[in-house]
């Protein structure tokens, strides 16, 4: 069986992925990754997770085009120079379109 | 070159990095088991040369921390062949080609430990050559393989630390341990020349095109050089190079490392491959029941 290894190194910080090993169940494991990832003190925690636990997602569909979520879903640089056009707020060199 | 895989070139060429699951095109994936197979045997390996100092270390102390720095390594081969297992590579199919000498192992530990100078030297100076090319993997294409030389970096600079303390004990102490250090840098430089291999450019290296390595073999080298030929300076020690020195824009030159013992020694004709191949042999075959064991658990 192969876990995946997800490690903290100081409290407060994010799991991060740092390998993985082979055991025949949750308690090699357990002996396993405490040697291999935390014999120096250098984790505070450690996740071990059977790979065919993990679910994942890779596949990203849109099929609504819904960019109002994202930072690139707004056009505000055109609009706002629209705006202080018609207010009367752009410097000249602006104007001219420099 | 089809269009998938020269696009997938060219996104790692960009600096971008692929993870196991992703597609792979065969070329790079057969070239990223070579060379981290390579690797793993040779932390495995590895430790065979010290591994025989376990017995013999001058102070218990000593032998604690060689004892520790042989279970590093050995971990670092395993979180590698794993990495390697991912890519389609059975284990015993990995021991089976290490053992036939079909897969490689870093020239260095070809050779033998004859004195506690040895293992000074090997600690020091050739741990710091490995952790040059190492550094250099934590860009590697290959995320996983990228992900687990963080631990094998840090865990390394303990070793060079360890063996910079070893030797710092000896220069320190009488005329004959002196003597013992000087012996073992003369017999331990022409392999650590030879170690990042030939100075072929970088865009002609297969693994750097890959973005396997992140840097060139003679990149690696002048690093080495300028990092460390003061630092066995500083301690009255000598290079055996008369040619060895640093031109005014930074650049060591250096008498042509014997290429030709480079590949004699990696092809297995090194004065201890043998013997260490027959000893790792040996070893699979008495431990088998503790993996069949531990695996039908």
């Amino acid at each position: 069986m192969i876990f995946e290894v997800f490690r903290q190194e100081r409290k407060g910080q994010p799991f991060a992925h740092a390998g993985s090993l082979e055991a025949p169940d949750a308690a090699f494991a357990d002996a396993w990754a405490r040697e291999q990832f935390g014999r120096r003190g250098e984790s505070e925690g450690l996740w071990l997770v059977p790979r065919d636990a993990v679910h994942r997602i890779t596949e990203w569909a849109d099929e609504f085009d819904l960019k109002y979520r994202r930072v690139d879903g707004y056009s505000i640089k055109a609009r706002l120079r629209a705006a202080r056009e018609r207010a009367g707020t752009l410097g000249a060199e602006e104007v001219s379109g420099a | 070159m089809d269009a998938r895989t020269q696009e997938f070139l060219s996104y790692i060429q960009e600096g971008g990095q692929a993870e196991a699951t992703d597609w792979l095109p065969e070329e790079y994936r057969q070239k990223l088991i070579k060379f981290i197979e390579m690797h793993a045997n040779s932390e495995l390996m590895g430790v065979l040369p010290e591994r025989e100092w376990i017995l013999k270390a001058p102070t218990l102390q000593r032998k604690l921390a060689l004892t520790a720095k042989v279970q590093d390594e050995v971990g670092h081969a395993q979180l590698i062949y794993r990495v390697v297992e991912d890519l389609g590579k059975p284990r015993d199919q990995m021991f089976a080609d290490l053992i036939s000498g079909k897969s490689k192992f870093h020239n260095v530990f070809h050779y033998p430990t004859h004195t506690w100078g040895d293992v000074g030297v090997i600690a020091w100076l050739v741990d710091a050559a490995a952790i040059i090319s190492q550094k250099a993997l934590l860009k590697c294409s290959y995320a996983p393989y990228a992900r687990i030389m963080k631990k094998i970096c840090w865990e390394e600079s303990f070793h060079i630390l360890h063996g910079r303390d070893v030797i710092l004990a000896m220069m320190t102490g009488t005329d004959a341990q002196r003597e013992l250090v000087q012996e073992a840098l003369n017999r331990w430089w022409g392999p650590l020349m030879q170690f990042h291999g030939n100075p072929i450019s970088r865009e002609e290296d297969p693994m750097y095109v890959w973005r396997i390595k992140s840097q060139g073999n003679e990149e690696a080298r002048q690093q080495f050089l300028e990092g460390y030929v003061p630092q066995i300076w500083e301690l009255g020690l000598t290079v055996p190079d008369p040619n060895l020195r640093r031109t005014d824009d930074g650049v060591w030159e250096y008498s042509e490392p014997d290429w030709a013992e480079l590949k004699s020694v990696v092809t297995g004709h090194g004065p201890r491959s043998q013997d260490r191949l027959a000893f790792r042999a040996r070893f699979l075959e008495q431990e088998k029941w503790v993996r069949d064991t531990v695996l039908a658990a």
